[in-house]
Formats: structure tokens, sequence, C-alpha cells
């Protein structure tokens, strides 16, 4: 056969901007791969069967859970996880996203176990819109909607996206 | 909640796909997944090999002819809801697909998961198996002998079942236009926002050239062990779109179907639901294809 | 200025970390521990007749296999029954694993040890066990219709039955005007934190000593228990409570068999063990609340002001009961609500069943008693055909009755004696913030638009912070850092923030410096725990007494510094300053290196505190008789009792009478927990309670079938609020300081929660009219109750139908 059939595979990826590489078990999930072969500890695993949203990370761009995922299905793409929302100052410190400022000045997080998802998927959901467009609902219920948390009822976070939102409108 | 051991492959072709389902016993087709990994870190299926098909190109195309939408094996449900350059064309001329798709779970599930690979799931609380049947829709088979085409009613024989055995690739599904004259709706209702629906319902309403219904038909979400797409023309045909009668069309709906009761809903609260959502669903439709019925 | 923080709504210092993906929950602990994963019986009451792991020991990658057999000493022993009570008759308590029998589907049976989880998974599937089955008990009545018993030895089921009164009930009742009696359910939910349970344990051969660290609310405890069923010294055993992603009771109950198996198997297998629970496990092996059968008879007048309350209650405690019968007491007891009941008689028979165990979830037994209080204030105020407010405000305890009491006896074995509170005031704040006298005009719109619209309201007062105590220590570096622990542990209620503000305006330092660590047991050993709304007020107060106690010795050295008498002396901003005289100031870091003479200098600063540099005294010691190195005081807060908060909440529904779907379109809240700390967690508290109160009545349910299977353990069908199903919730403050603790703050934790079911049944029946008796309600059991004929209709809706409006 001129396919290969594995149990094993090593796998290359972009990690927030960095090349990594892993040997992995072909049932290895994206979310224990990155947390236990690759050290990002910052996606959580919070059902482990899709539905709270703990462990979405961007894969090329898009939200998606890390649990639904196979570890080798993502050879060759771009992970982006909430270690790699903030950016360097250049000065070797960083400069937080608009979405993790606006978490802390909104009181968007209580235990923070929930927050790593909430974050990536806002920061994608804010940053792949117009900017000076105005914020509906509708699209805040995008971004927050499929994610679940259990200490905040939710109203904060709402709050932070619009927060967020008004940031990015005002340093564009 | 981790998966049992498997074996992987993702094979750059269809034939390569082909190759290893039909050498690998116990060999399971991986598209998004979203469906399928949940099965295997609760260890509900264990298969032996995973076919990874997320390689094989040209699956991602969505093509909208007079005929209808196909829809290939990796598009994502996302991708109908704006992402794919064909969205537009397909929501023009068969906006069931994007009504229904935005029912579909979450965002995140929705940016991973694929049309096919829900109709191949065959999971009667899926929205796309109900739109598929609603449509009177057909799926493309690959296999070691050749591509089939198999409609749906041949598709769905149980609860998470197909007709499909031995080595095979669902490669598309194809839903025919909406009809001349016609108009489409779909509504859920769901516990929770982005839940499997408690019951959901889709209809197509038909007109003739006097704006009179000449047809009606409906299919449903969680309700029944298979998709299943409804005749409801006897409640309303003849009548004028603008007087026609859509309890009664629900109330035909009701006496029609089967449903089961569960946790979330009992089998008569469903029954309840069919006749609400039909009605509600045909009102809405009949608006759409009076519209695009010229006076 | 850093002097007016108390009372602020400073921004958290935990959310740097947290916002980076930084934070340290437990399965972020030991990359490289083996894995721990268990064989839970699948049935829910069985005998085990034998484990056979042979097909296990093929495993590449396997470690150990334990089951009873291997457990030695204390081990081999019964878990703790925690909370002893002379009122708990028949107590029990299962084992670290199974031992021939099991009493709930989840319970541990087999732990196995692997190089990883995927590993250890493989082998627990090969593990065959086999059972016997026993008859499954499953629901209060089931338990008390006794027909098949959980525990041999306790054919009744009943673990406990307990009964408080203030009088002789009976007579009161049969002299009263009117009475009414009735039966209502509510039903099981679980705290269900976003992490669920973990242990890691790192055994240290060399020293003989042991580090676990858990996902606990109660570290200091845990450590006891592993000290005391390992049967290691105390000082041998440290425990750490990292940061925890939600606990809400679930991780007071302790010790959990896997806080004992985890630390048990890295000392004899010299590895890092770490157990990080799934969430299936989660659902079937940690504990859940709530259920009970309550019969209610009451007594009242023509006004609607009550004459007798009595209250027969069946609670769930489920297959064990580790944590005694504090939800029972707290149902009990926190029944009564901010209202006068002359004549109050309750039992509380606490029932076995073949379930998880039931141990406090938030709120912990109040919205039980609250949903037994209020809705018979609704069913008083639907017999006399008065406004559920009118009876409500009739029965309230007024602002000049305080201390109130109630002639109970709490949680906490002391007497329920309200503190303090102004409940009339809470009822009108409520009324005009839900707009409770416009709900009619509403009514009518609503219906206009086909929509059934109803309001409900429900008032609670919450026992809050009860002892025994909790301390806090507060130490000033050299380097002007100021470090404060407490023993304690924090789930996300902002402890870092809230206690360095404390800290900050008692010493007068800025929050910047401040450093808080809780739940560490090198740090602070001796601690009860979270739980109760407690951390605020208990650790809150010790914090603040330690830093007072700081603030006394730094002024005392800095007076002998500065020439001046202490009570001329102010801190503000981290520097000692005599009052009203600029320039004569040292700063507090300075006075902590001069607090503590050296020997050595290792540093720029310490060369100050040299014995060659200080200006000693030479006919005194260095460090004076009875005082201490270090600037840095160590001190506990022992309340004599709870204190007492208490609010309002209110909600507004309509529901679609041909879906018969919920919606929550106003959801109102009036809080009072005393002096607030920092406004803006308790907000978050609030609202978060809210959402776990919302989620309690329309959609959660622990749903087991006849068999003792859970049907819905996963987030797809235990359904768990989203974003979409959580209402807006509108919120209005009142502040009566509590007199009893230094700070005069009241416990914010569980509020939230609380009136939730009450407020909601409230409301539903409201709009459709049929008597709400069993809570939660969804769409497809509304449906069933208002087309069952014998559903009983309210009287007020009896009225509105004689006066043609919609029912």
């Amino acid at each position: 056969m001129t396919v290969s059939v594995d149990t094993e595979r090593t796998i290359r990826l972009t990690v927030n901007g960095v090349p990594r590489e892993a040997t992995v078990p072909v049932r290895r999930l994206l979310s224990d791969a990155l947390r236990h072969d690759l050290g990002l500890t910052g996606t959580h695993v919070g059902c482990e069967h899709g539905v709270c949203g703990a462990c979405t990370v961007l894969v090329d761009g898009a939200p998606v859970r890390s649990c639904l995922l196979l570890a080798v299905q993502v050879d060759g793409a771009e992970v982006r996880t909430v270690e790699g929302l903030a950016r360097d100052d250049g000065r070797g410190g960083q400069v937080l996203h608009p979405v993790q400022e606006a978490f802390r000045e909104c009181h968007a997080l209580q235990c923070g176990f929930c927050t790593p998802g909430f974050l990536v998927t806002i920061a994608a959901g804010l940053e792949g819109r117009e900017a000076s467009a105005e914020l509906t609902d509708e699209e805040i219920d995008e971004m927050v909607g499929g994610n679940l948390c259990r200490c905040t009822g939710y109203a904060s976070i709402e709050k932070a996206v619009r927060h967020a939102a008004a940031t990015m409108r005002d340093v564009q | 909640m981790k998966p049992a051991p498997f074996r992987y492959a993702d094979p750059g072709s269809l034939e390569e796909a082909l190759e290893v389902l039909s050498a690998e016993e116990g060999a399971k087709v991986l598209a998004g997944g979203q469906s399928l990994l949940p099965l295997l870190s609760m260890r509900l299926a264990a298969p032996a090999t995973l076919v990874d098909i997320n390689r094989v190109p040209g699956l991602d195309t969505v093509e909208a002819t007079g005929d209808g939408v196909r829809v290939g094996a990796l598009v994502r449900h996302n991708s109908l809801l704006g992402g794919h350059p064909q969205a537009m064309a397909a929501a023009r001329v068969q906006p069931l697909l994007a009504r229904a798709t935005a029912n579909v779970a979450h965002p995140a599930i929705r940016n991973r998961g694929t049309t096919v690979g829900s109709i191949a799931h065959a999971d009667p609380s899926g929205e796309m198996t109900s739109v598929l049947a609603l449509t009177d829709g057909s799926v493309t088979v690959a296999t070691p002998s050749g591509m089939e085409t198999v409609g749906w009613r041949d598709l769905f024989v149980g609860p998470l079942e197909t007709s499909l055995s031995g080595p095979a690739v669902v490669t598309s599904a194809f839903f025919p236009a909406l009809p001349d004259r016609s108009g489409a709706a779909f509504a859920e209702v769901a516990r929770r926002k982005g839940d499997y629906a408690v019951c959901g319902a889709g209809v197509v309403v038909t007109l003739d050239e006097d704006r009179r219904v000449t047809a009606v038909r409906a299919s449903y979400v969680s309700v029944g062990l298979t998709p299943e797409a409804h005749d409801l023309t006897d409640a309303v045909g003849g009548r004028s779109v603008e007087k026609a009668d859509w309890a009664a069309a629900g109330a035909l709906a009701r006496t029609l179907v089967d449903p089961d009761g569960d946790l979330h809903a009992s089998a008569d609260y469903r029954r309840l639901l069919v006749g609400v959502l039909t009605e509600r669903t045909l009102a809405s439709a009949a608006v759409e294809a009076a519209e695009r019925t010229p006076a | 200025m850093t002097t007016k923080l108390f009372g602020e709504p400073v921004r958290r210092r935990e959310d740097a970390r947290l916002i980076t993906g930084r934070g340290r929950y437990l399965d972020d602990i030991g990359p490289g521990a083996l894995a721990a994963a268990f064989v839970r019986s699948p049935h829910a009451h069985a005998r085990i007749a034998d484990i056979d792991v042979d097909a296990a020991l093929d495993v590449e990658g396997l470690v150990a296999i334990y089951t009873y057999e291997d457990l030695t000493g204390p081990m081999a022993e019964p878990l703790p029954v925690l909370i002893p009570h002379p009122q708990l008759h028949a107590p029990r308590t299962g084992y670290p694993l199974a031992n021939g029998e099991v009493n709930h589907v989840g319970e541990p049976v087999v732990m196995v040890v692997a190089i990883d989880r995927y590993v250890a998974e493989d082998a627990a599937e090969r593990i065959l066990v086999g059972y016997e089955e026993l008859p499954a008990v499953i629901g209060v009545d089931a338990a008390s219709a006794a027909t098949a018993a959980v525990h041999g030895d306790v054919p009744d089921n009943v673990a406990a039955r307990h009964h408080q009164e203030t009088g002789d009930v009976e007579p009161a009742l049969a002299a009263s005007p009117h009475t009414l009696s009735f039966t209502q359910y509510i039903e099981r939910s679980a705290g269900m934190p976003m992490e669920g349970r973990g242990v890691h344990a790192r055994w240290d051969a060399d020293d003989g000593s042991l580090r676990v660290y858990t996902s606990t609310q109660a570290s200091t405890s845990v450590r006891a228990a592993i000290a005391a069923k390992l049967e290691l010294s105390l000082d041998e055993v440290e425990v750490v409570a990292p940061d925890v992603g939600g606990g809400f009771g679930v991780k007071i109950m302790h010790p959990w068999p896997e806080e004992l198996l985890v630390p048990m198997a890295a000392i004899a297998l010299g590895a890092e063990v770490k157990w990080a629970e799934d969430r299936r496990e989660h659902f079937i092996s940690s504990a859940h609340e709530r259920q009970q059968k309550q019969e209610i008879t009451v007594g009242f007048d023509d006004e609607g002001r009550l004459t007798a309350l009595d209250a027969h209650i069946w609670h769930d405690n489920g297959a064990y009961t580790p944590y005694g019968i504090i939800v029972p007491i707290i149902t009990a007891t926190q029944l009564v609500g901010p209202y006068v009941i002359p004549v109050y008689r309750v039992v509380v028979e606490s029932v076995y069943t073949n379930t998880v165990i039931v141990t406090p979830y938030r709120g912990a037994g109040r919205p039980q008693g609250c949903f037994a209080m209020e809705r018979t204030m609704d069913r008083i105020a639907d017999a006399l055909g008065l406004d559920r407010a009118v009876v409500r405000e009739r029965n309230l305890i007024q602002p000049d009755q305080f201390p109130y009491d109630h002639h109970l006896t709490f949680q906490d074995g002391r007497p329920v004696v309200y503190d303090s509170g102004d409940y009339p005031g809470l009822l009108e704040k409520l009324k005009a913030l839900v707009g409770w006298d416009g709900v009619d005009a509403l009514r009518d719109d609503a219906e206009a638009r086909g929509k059934l619209l109803g309001v409900g309201m429900a008032l609670y007062v919450e026992g809050t912070g009860p002892g025994p105590y909790e301390g806090g220590h507060v130490q000033v570096l050299g380097s002007g850092k100021v470090l404060v622990s407490t023993g304690l542990t924090t789930q996300g209620q902002g402890h870092e923030t809230s206690f360095a503000q404390i800290v900050a305006s008692e010493l007068g330092v800025p929050i910047e410096d401040v450093e808080v660590t809780t739940g560490d047991t090198r740090r602070f050993p001796y601690a009860v725990g979270t739980f109760a709304s407690r951390a605020a007020v208990m650790s809150g107060n010790a914090i603040a007494l330690a830093a007072r106690g700081v603030r006394e010795k730094a002024l005392r050295i800095a007076a002998d510094v500065l020439e001046a008498d202490p009570e001329d002396l102010e801190i503000s901003d981290g520097v000692v300053q005599v009052r009203g005289t600029p320039g004569a100031s040292i700063p507090l870091r300075t006075v902590a290196v001069l607090s503590n003479p050296l020997r050595y200098a290792f540093d720029e600063a310490a060369k100050q505190a040299t014995q060659f540099a200080v200006q000693a005294k030479d006919d005194e010691p260095p460090v004076s008789p009875g005082d201490a190195p270090g600037l840095e005081h160590r001190d506990y807060y022992s309340p004599i009792r709870s204190t007492f908060a208490s609010g309002a909440h209110a909600a507004i529904v309509e529901i679609d009478p041909a879906t018969w779907e919920i919606d929550v379109v106003k959801y109102a809240v009036v809080h009072d927990c005393g002096n607030v700390v920092n406004p803006m967690i308790v907000e978050g508290q609030v609202h978060g309670g809210v959402a776990q109160g919302v989620g309690g009545a329309l959609y959660e349910r622990m749903a087991y079938d006849s068999d003792g299977q859970l049907q819905n353990a996963s987030f797809m069908d235990f359904l768990m609020p989203y974003a979409s199903e959580v209402p807006d919730v509108v919120i209005d403050h009142q502040q009566t300081p509590s007199p009893l603790n230094p700070l005069g703050i009241k416990g914010a934790g569980e509020a939230g929660v609380i009136p939730g079911s009450a407020a909601l049944a409230s409301a539903i029946e409201d709009a459709v009219g049929r008597r709400i008796t069993s809570m939660p309600i969804s769409p497809t059991e509304l449906y069933d109750l208002v087309r069952d004929p014998s559903a009983e209709r309210t009287a007020v809706a009896e009225r509105r139908a004689g006066t043609g409006a919609m029912a």
C-alpha cells in the first residue's frame, strides 16, 4: 500500500508564530498535545466533548475546539493559543491584546478556567471584523454564545467584548 | 475520556482513501470529526483505523447550478454561511441550506464540522439530514467499483446508521434547487441556543401561477428514527396563498409523525412542536413563495 | 493615595496571569507525572463478586493497579464522617476503593496508574469486575418507602432525623384562623465547576516529605486527612491549592478518595502521580445537591400574618453521609428567611439513595429552604386574594427588631440570631427595581403579543461567615514588599485583590506592594476552608487584625527612630510620618529592616540593621523581652456566631403559549452584604449566582433513571446555561453593616443563587395560572402541567378568568 498507516507521527506546526515539532501517538487530542507535549498549559480542558469551549484555539485563524481535533490533523497548520494573544513590546515585555485588557477592566473572569477559550474566540471575532463598524448584539452572541462559564453569568464578558471593540475602533 | 488506540492514515487522493479503507479492518472515515471525536473520547466508538480525508483534493467545492447545490465532503458548515465564494449563489439556489446550517451547534463547531459529515453520521437530530430529505437530495459515494449516487431514502436506514457498507467515501451531497414559485423556511426549538433541537421543522411551499398552493412538503429534526419528508399538500392544496390555513397543515403534520420522548421532550411535546413549527415556518415560507410568484 | 482602597472597585490582581495563560491549575502541574484512572461502578447498587485484572497487565505503560485488597491501616477503614452530629444516627461512608459493595454508579473500585492518562484508561477498560446487582433506591420517595435499603443495616434508609422547634406547633396551627398544606419537590443539580477535581502528589524519599496539590476548598483539612490516613506526621505533609477552576462547594467536600489514593500511590511508587478528573467522572463521582420533598403546613390570620409553620422535609443525601447533615440543618434553619414566625417546627429526614453523595453546592440547602418559605408566602397571598408583596411585607422582621433571635441552632452549632438588616427596605427597592406595581400593564401588553407574562419574587436571609475561625499573617519585608497569607483557599473570588485591599487600607501601603497567598499549608497551616460565604468575613477580618498588629509594631519602632509618640504617627504610601511634620518620616521598609537586628549584612538594606549600625542601648537586649524580630504579625478572627446577609430577587417571565418556552425578560436583584470590600467583585458574585439560580430553575437537573443510571452525564444533556440562557440582571444595593466583626462585612458568595427557583416558580405560576409544585421546570413539563385537568389552578387565575383575562 502506498499510504502510510501509523500509530505515531511527528508533526510540525507553527504555534503562536513559533515553529514547533512533536512526536505523538496518532490518538493524541490537540488539546493534550498543546498542553502536555508542547507545554502550553494556557489552553484548558473542560469537557472533552466539544461543548464547553474552554479548549478553543485558533487553527489557521478560525476558532475550533482543540479537544475535537487530533494533533496529527494540524500538521502544517498555524495554531494560536491564549499565550499568543499578547504581542512583544520590543522591550522584553508584552502588550496585552485589547480583549485581554477588556477582560481585566470589565471583571469578565473569576476562576479563569474558561477564560482562554473566550479570549481566543473573541479575539478572532474582533480581528475578523471591520473595526469601525458598529458592534451588534448578534455579533456579540456569535463570539460569546458557544462557550460555557460557570462563574460570571456572562454579563461582564459581553461588556468586555464591547469594551475591546471600542478600543480596537479607537486605535484604528 | 481519551480515545482508545487506533491507526491513522491521511491519504492524498480518493483512490488512496479507498485503498486504506479496503485494506484496514474496521476503518472509519474522518472528515470534520465534530460528531466522531466525542464518541472516540467517550470510547463509545473505537474504530481500528481512522482514514482522514482532509488532504484529499477537490472535496471542498460548492457548486450552485440551476438544478441545485452540490456540497463537497470537506465543506465546513460555516462555509455555507458565507465563508465559501459560492455561498451566496448556493443560498439563492437552495436557501434552506444556509437557513438550516445557521442552527447547527456553535461557530467553533461549524468551523470544523462538515455538511456531508453530518449527513453521513445519519443523526436524526441533525439539521442537514432533514434538509436532504426535505429537498429530496442525494449523496455521491466513492467505492472501489466507482462512483454511486444514493438517494436520501435509501441512505438513512436507522439512527446513526446508513446503508453504506464496505469501503466508501461520501464525496458530496446534492440538494436540488428550490422549485420556481416556491418559498422555504426552517425553524427550531432547542433547550439552549446551539443545542440539538428538541424539534426542528423545514418546509417548502410551492404555488401555481395564480398563487394557489400546489405543494407543501415538510421535514423534521429530532422526530422519528430517520429523517422523513411529509407531504402536507392535502391540508392546504388549492387554496390561495393568502387564505391558506397553515394551522390545518400543522394539524395534519401532527398526525403524520411518530416522535419519541427523551429527557428534554416528551413524545407529546414533540408532536405539539411539529404542529406549531409547521404552521410558523409555512407562514414564513408562504411569504417567500408569494414574493417569488409574479401576481 | 493608598488608604481608601477598601470599598473601591479595584481591578483584580490575579487577572494578569489568568488572561495570559499563565495560571497554574492542577493539571498544569507535574507534566511528567504518572497518571491515574479509575474503574468505577457501572451499577447503582451491587456486591462485588470478583475483580480480574489479568487482561490489563499486558498494557504497555501500565505501572500499578490497586484494589481494596491493597489498602492497609487506616486506608482500609471507611472514609471519615467529617462533621458528626448527634442527630446523624446512622452515618455511613464509603471506602477509598469499594470494599465488596458499591452504592452508586461512579463509585471507585480500582485505581490504575500508568505512564499517561490514555494508557491508564486502556488498562482500566480491560479490568473485569464481576457484580451481583442489588435493588437500587433512587429518589426521596423510594428512599422513604424503604421497600429496599441502600445500606443493609439501615432498613428505613434514614441517616438522620433533624428536628428543631420553637414552640408547640400543633395547638398553634389548630388555633390559626386559616391553614393550608402542600407538598412540593426540588430536584438535583450540581456545582459543576469548569475545572473538575484533581490531585497531584510528589513524595520526596530523601527527606520523607509529601507535597500534594489538590483542587480543593480546604487544603489544611485535606492535609490533616492525608496525614491521618497515610499515617504520616503532619509536618511531613504539605498541601497546596493552586489556581482552582471553580468550586461552588463540591471541592469543600474532602478527603475525596482520590485525595488519599494518589498520594498513597506516589509514596508506594516513589514517583509523581497525578489524577485529573474528566467530565464524565465528575458527573458520576463528584457531589450533587438539592433534591428534597417538602410537606408544609402553615397557619395564618386574615391579614396573611403567619401564626405557625410546620415543615416536614425529606432530603436525599445520596449513598453516604461524609459531610454530615450540614445541608439539612441549613435548609431547616434558613427556611425561616426574613420573616417573624411565631411557632416553627421542622423535621428533616436525611435519606440514603443509591446515587452520588450530596454535599453543599453554592447555597447549600438555602435554595430549598427559600423555595419552601417563599412558595408558602405565594400560597397565602393566593388564598387570601392579597398581593404577594403585601403578604411578605406584613410578615417581615422590622429594622428595630435586631438582633433578632429565631431560637434555632445553626450549622455552626450557634444560635440563629440575625445581626442586622433592613428587610422592608429590600422589599421596597425590589418593587421599584422590577416595576412590581406596573406589571398588569406589562401583562396586557404581552397578551396583545400572544404571550403569557408573569412576575414573581423571593426574599432570603443567608447565614454567612460561620466559624470556628480563620487566620491571617502579614509581614513587611526589607524590600517594602508586604506578604499576606491566609489558610483558606480561592476558587475565583478574587481574594488576592480584596485581601490586598484590606491590607493596603489598614497598613497604609500601595496595593502594588502587597502579595497575597491563600490555601498553601506551607504559608499558613491553620484554616477551616472556603464555604458558606465566609472568606471575606473570616479571613478578611483576620487579615485586617494581622495588619493592625503590624501597624502597631511599625509605629512603635518608628516612634523610637523618629523620637516621636506613636500616637502622632501615620502610615501613608508605605512611609511612616510624623503627622504634620514633613521630613520627619521613615519608609516602612526601613522599619522592617530595623525590626530584625542582624549580625550579617547580606545586602545594602541589611547593613542598616547590623549590630554595629543600630544605636542599641547597652542595658537592653537587641530584641526586647516579649518582642520578636521581624515586622510581621499573625492574628485570628473567631466570630461569636454567623452574620446574616439578605436579599430579594424578582423575575418577569414571558411564556409562549404555543411552545411553552419560558423567557426570563427581566431579573432584578437587591442585595445586602453589609460593608463591601470590592463592589466590582461582589457584583460579579451576584451575576454568577443568578446564572446558577436560573440554570437550577429552568435547565439543570441530574436525571437518574430508576436503575440509578445518570441519563445526562455530559454537557450536551446537563443543560448549564450559555450566555443565551442567562437573562439581563439589574442590581440595586443596600448596606446594613454587621456589628459582629471589625470590618462590618457579611458574606456575598452564595447569595445570587438562593432565590432563583422560588422567584421563577412564582413568576411562571403567575403567568400560566397553574400551581407549580416542582422545580426545575422545562417547556415539556410546563406543557404537561397546563393540559393536566387535575393540575390545580391558582385562585388568582380563576379570578382573572372571571374578568376575561387570559390565563
